[in-house]
C-alpha cells in the first residue's frame, strides 16, 4: 500500500474545545508509511483544519447529515468525481448513521471505509446501554432514556441524585435537583433529539479506551488512557496512557462477544473496588487518537488498512506514562481562503 | 510483579503509577524506604538504616516508616 497514492477523506476538521478526532486522525495516516492525499470534510467553514499548513491537500463544505441522505450523497459523489476517494473516515457519532447505511453504495463507487455494522452501531447506543450491557454481561450504572421532562420525577429506583443527564449524541451533565434536570433535560433534548438519557453517577476514576475490532471477534489495537485534565465541556485536555489489565481485558471481551468492526472508544468509571462501570461506547475514533499514535499504536494507519481488505495483525504493546496536553494556538489565516471555502465550498 | 515493582521511581522522587496514571512525588526519606523495601529489607532493618542515614533515633525513624507505609498502603501500592 505504501507504493500507491491513497486519496483519503476524513471528517471532524473541527479542532477546537471540543475537538473532533479529523486532525489527530490525519497526523496519524502523515505518521506512517501510507502514501496518502488528504481531502478535508468540513460541515462548518471556520473549521480549524481547514486552514492548518500542510495538513489537508484540499477541503470540501458537506451538508449536514440532518439535510438528508439525498444531499449528503450528491455531494460526496461530486467530491468523489473530482478526486477519486480510496478511503473515507468519517469522525462524527451523527454522520456514522449515513455513512453506514450507505456503506455498499460508497464501495461500489470505490470509497472503501472500516466501520461497524449497522446493529453494532444501534444496539450501543446510550439508551439501549442496560439491555446491551445484560446480552454481553458487563457492568453499566442504572440508566433510563426519558422522553419528555415530567419523567425525571418518576425515576424508577434506585436511579437518585447525582446523576447524569445526556444527550443522544453528545454532551452529559451532571445533575442534582430537579431544577437541573429539567433544565439539561430541555436544553439536550433541543440540541441533539429525543431521548435524552438519565444515567446513575458512579463514584470512581474514568478511564477510556481507545480500540479497534476487526470485524471477527479480535482486538487489533487497545491503549487505555485516563485523562488528566477535564475541561468544562467535560473533554480531555491531557491525559496519560494506562497499564490497566483489567480495564483490556473488559475491551478484549466486549470487540470478541460483539464483533465490533472499525474503531471505538470506551468509557468506563472505576470505582475504588476496582470494578468497572461501562458509561458509554463512542462507535469512532475519538479526539485524543494521537496519544495511541505516540503510545506506539497507529490507529488511522490500521482503519486505513483494515479498509484497503489489508491483513492487520493484532498489536499488543504500547508505552505507558506517555502523556498528552493539548494547547490552542491562533493561526493566521487569508480572507481569500475563507472567501472560497464561502463561495465555492472547497479550498 | 509486587504493586511497588510495578511502579516508575526516578531518582527525584518522583513516582508514577502506570496502573491507574497517578503521580506522587516523594522526599529523600520516602525514596529510601521505597528501595529498601524492594530491596526485602525487614522493618527493623529499615528504621535501622533509616537512623543511621538521617541521624535519628529508633523512635522518630519507627514512626515515619509506619507513617509511610501507611501512605502506600493508603494509595493502594503495596501488597
Amino acid at each position: 500500500m505504501e507504493n500507491k497514492k491513497l486519496t483519503i477523506a476524513i471528517t471532524g476538521l473541527n479542532n477546537i474545545d471540543s475537538p473532533g478526532p479529523g486532525v489527530p486522525v490525519i497526523r496519524g495516516i502523515k505518521d506512517s508509511g501510507i502514501n496518502a492525499r488528504i481531502i478535508g470534510l468540513a460541515y462548518e467553514n471556520l473549521e480549524p483544519g481547514i486552514y492548518m499548513p500542510e495538513l489537508v491537500d484540499k477541503t470540501y463544505l458537506m451538508p449536514f447529515p440532518s439535510t438528508g441522505s439525498e444531499a449528503f450523497l450528491e455531494r460526496l459523489e461530486y467530491i468523489h468525481k473530482k478526486e477519486q476517494i480510496d478511503i473515507i473516515i468519517p469522525n462524527f457519532d451523527s454522520e456514522l448513521y449515513l455513512f453506514i447505511k450507505f456503506s455498499d453504495q460508497l464501495l461500489k463507487m470505490g470509497i472503501h471505509a472500516f466501520l461497524p455494522t449497522m446493529n453494532q452501531f444501534e444496539e450501543r447506543h446510550k439508551d439501549n446501554l442496560p439491555e446491551y450491557a445484560k446480552k454481553y454481561n458487563i457492568l453499566v450504572p442504572d440508566s433510563k432514556p426519558i422522553m419528555n421532562s415530567d419523567e425525571l420525577s418518576n425515576l424508577p429506583k434506585p436511579l437518585s441524585y447525582p446523576y447524569y443527564i445526556k444527550g443522544k449524541f453528545y454532551e452529559a451533565f451532571k445533575v442534582v435537583n430537579k431544577s437541573q434536570g429539567v433544565y439539561y433535560f430541555n436544553k439536550l433534548s433541543a440540541k441533539w433529539g429525543l431521548p435524552v438519557v438519565v444515567q446513575q453517577a458512579i463514584h470512581g476514576t474514568e478511564v477510556n479506551v481507545i480500540a479497534l475490532g476487526d470485524g471477527e471477534g479480535n482486538t487489533v489495537s487497545a491503549v487505555a488512557m485516563r485523562k488528566q485534565y477535564i475541561t468544562d465541556k467535560g473533554k480531555a485536555w491531557g491525559g496519560i496512557t494506562l497499564n490497566d489489565e483489567r480495564l483490556l481485558e473488559i475491551t478484549h471481551h466486549i470487540i470478541k462477544e460483539t464483533k465490533w468492526r472499525g474503531a471505538m472508544e470506551l468509557e468506563l468509571i472505576k470505582t475504588d473496588d476496582g470494578d468497572y462501570y461501562l458509561i458509554e461506547i463512542n462507535p469512532r475514533i475519538p479526539a485524543w487518537v494521537y496519544l495511541a499514535v505516540g503510545a506506539g499504536q497507529n490507529i488511522p494507519e490500521m482503519v486505513c488498512r483494515l479498509a484497503m481488505g489489508e491483513e492487520v495483525k493484532p498489536v499488543t504493546e504500547y508505552e505507558y506514562g506517555k502523556m498528552f496536553i493539548r494547547y490552542s494556538w491562533d493561526l493566521i489565516g487569508d480572507i481569500a481562503d475563507f472567501e472560497k471555502i464561502i463561495i465555492f465550498g472547497e479550498l | 510483579m509486587s504493586k511497588l515493582n510495578s511502579l516508575a521511581i526516578s531518582d527525584n522522587g518522583f513516582i508514577f503509577k502506570p496502573s491507574t496514571g497517578e503521580s506522587f512525588t516523594t522526599n529523600e526519606l520516602g525514596l529510601l524506604i521505597i528501595n529498601y523495601l524492594k530491596e526485602g529489607k525487614s522493618a527493623d532493618e529499615i528504621i535501622s538504616e533509616i537512623t543511621e542515614e538521617f541521624d535519628v533515633d529508633t523512635i522518630s525513624a519507627g514512626r515515619d516508616l509506619y507513617e509511610y507505609l501507611d501512605f502506600l498502603k493508603r494509595e493502594n501500592m503495596l501488597d
